[in-house]
């Protein structure tokens, strides 16, 4: 559904070029709810913008829905813009129109009579449950109000493609979860392709099929989500997944050498990492009765990414030398594991 | 009381002259606003969408547009009136009378809208011009349905602005030969030394004042959501 084939694009602040997004080439396909994350400054609200050119790309081709975006005139881009719906962090709700005169404003310019826009836009308040409001102003709305307002204003116009550009950063955890249910919705009843920008693992973490790691302008990791997250391969990555977790509270420890976080002589700390269908297994319990090994738990945590679980598991293992390196063996076959601290 | 005496006095024989004069100040305000109004509203829109980061970037025509502007601007009225006779009867025929004070009128009314409008319109959030071109919306739509919609009612206050500005230049015109309630004040209040006159003179372009920020406010309140 989009094709960016490397993308690039460079901002000229005085004599300095900044490159905000470098090289990227994706390919998202139609239905999928996609992720692209980063840290503040990665360059991921510049490449959501050259999706639709709000940003016209310096270098490299979009293609959408099998129009090639940086080949054609403005007003065939503005034709093609309205198959592509997009929200925004703060919402962008005219303050002047009431809540069915936003969603209302992209029907304008479309082709249907008075009472067929109008069936459109009450089915659209339907969709995001906000029938009841449909004269109130944007400024008697809740955020996560104005938000449903924002996304029955973006498929007013039956996109294929709905860009999501922090859309539920400026919402408290809860209203964050109900948002993503609505986009969720959107997804698997309307079959609209998704393309969610965040830097909260949460929302990824829950909605998303495939991701995109950004750091500096570059993709450096996508693919599955759940692999993805199982199998980090750049610190980046890592780093997302610990902010979601409190993880970080052990490296902090062992940095600072919290007694939590001390081994005694022969003793070793691990940090195990399960994904999918191994989650399950009894690990510990194996380590204990087969190998004689204690785990000493000092972490844990299970994450549902789409409903697939990721373990992850400090432990203090001690025991017999032999039996210890048997232990690590037979851990290798089954988890990931790294050594913390021995 | 005897201010109040003279004033009856005085008014059995100039209340003609008096009602005229309101006549000329009320045409000079309706015939000027409409024209810094159209021409005021034009060249702010035309700094909002020009300048640098603007839906039609052109940083040629901001920049001439926006000394042309800061230049007028700081020609005194009175001075301004002076410069502009030639051009006045240029374009009006005459540089006098009401009709003479035009030029002059909406000249030195139209570069202080321009900069008030470019300001008021360019508080409409960035957010909303990029969802509006996100929808596939053209700049010239989103002038009329996004700036100037969502700007309505801090136009209607810097409209208010102008138009009591606008009260006190032709009161200044009245100096050189506009007519109008100033030249009334100076006539027989200054020059035949006819307090009563100047004070009730006064007491009018109060009332006319507070009718129009009255009628501002209004638009004000219904526009604000």
């Amino acid at each position: 559904m989009i094709q960016l084939e490397q993308v690039s694009k460079t901002f000229a602040q005085g004599k300095l070029a900044i490159h905000a997004v470098s090289d990227v080439t994706l390919q998202i396909g139609k239905g999928e709810i996609f992720g692209i994350i980063g840290f503040s400054g990665a360059g991921k609200s510049t490449l959501v913008r050259c999706i639709n050119l709000l940003e016209r790309p310096t270098g490299g081709k979009v293609i959408v829905d099998g129009v090639d975006l940086t080949a054609i005139t403005e007003k065939q881009l503005r034709e093609e813009r309205k198959k592509i719906g997009m929200i925004f962090q703060h919402f962008n709700l005219m303050r002047s129109r009431t809540v069915y005169q936003n969603i209302a404003f992209p029907l304008q310019k479309s082709k249907l009579s008075k009472s067929e826009k109008d069936a459109k836009i009450m089915s659209l308040l339907d969709l995001v449950g906000l029938s009841d409001k449909k004269d109130a102003y944007p400024s008697q709305l809740s955020g996560g109000q104005k938000q449903r307002v924002a996304i029955a204003r973006a498929l007013a116009n039956d996109p294929k493609v709905l860009l999501c550009d922090e859309a539920t950063s400026a919402l408290d955890p809860q209203t964050t979860q109900s948002i993503l249910a609505l986009l969720k919705q959107v997804n698997e009843t309307l079959g609209i392709t998704i393309v969610l920008i965040t830097h909260e693992m949460a929302v990824v973490k829950d909605i998303c099929n495939r991701v995109a790691i950004m750091e500096n302008g570059y993709v450096v990791e996508s693919g599955e989500s759940v692999s993805v997250f199982a199998r980090p391969q750049q610190k980046v990555t890592k780093d997302f997944m610990d902010s979601a977790s409190n993880i970080q509270k052990i490296y902090e420890m062992l940095e600072s050498g919290h007694e939590l976080a001390q081994v005694k002589e022969g003793e070793m700390m691990v940090l195990l990492t399960y994904s999918g269908v191994n989650a399950g297994k009894p690990l510990i319990s194996y380590l204990a009765e087969e190998l004689h090994v204690q785990a000493n738990i000092i972490f844990g945590n299970i994450e549902y990414l789409k409903d697939k679980p990721l373990g992850k598991l400090v432990v203090t293992l001690s025991g017999e030398p032999e039996q210890m390196k048997k232990a690590i063996a037979y851990m290798e076959t089954q988890v990931q594991m790294e050594v913390l601290k021995q | 009381m005897s201010l109040f005496q003279d004033m009856a006095t005085n008014l059995e024989t100039l209340s003609g002259e008096l009602y005229k004069c309101f006549l000329q100040t009320l045409q000079m305000l309706g015939v000027s606003s409409i024209f810094f109004f159209i021409l005021g509203m034009f060249f702010g829109m035309v700094l909002v969408v020009t300048k640098q980061g603007g839906i039609m970037q052109n940083l040629i025509v901001y920049r001439i547009l926006d000394k042309a502007i800061d230049v007028i601007r700081s020609i005194p009225f009175i001075i301004l009136m002076v410069l502009l006779i030639p051009v006045s009867r240029a374009v009006v025929g005459t540089a006098i009378g009401v009709t003479g004070a035009y030029v002059a009128l909406i000249c030195g009314t139209v570069p202080f809208f321009a900069r008030q409008v470019e300001t008021a319109v360019s508080d409409t959030d960035h957010g909303l011009i990029e969802a509006s071109a996100a929808m596939g919306f053209s700049p010239m739509e989103i002038i009329f349905k996004v700036y100037l919609r969502e700007s309505v009612p801090s136009i209607a206050r810097v409209t208010m602005i102008t138009l009591v500005n606008l009260v006190g230049l032709t009161a200044m015109a009245g100096a050189i030969g506009a007519g109008g309630l100033g030249d009334f004040a100076i006539r027989y209040g200054y020059q035949m030394h006819k307090t009563d006159m100047t004070v009730l003179t006064v007491l009018i372009i109060l009332v006319i004042v507070s009718v129009i920020q009255a009628v501002g406010n209004i638009v004000i309140n219904k526009t604000t959501h």
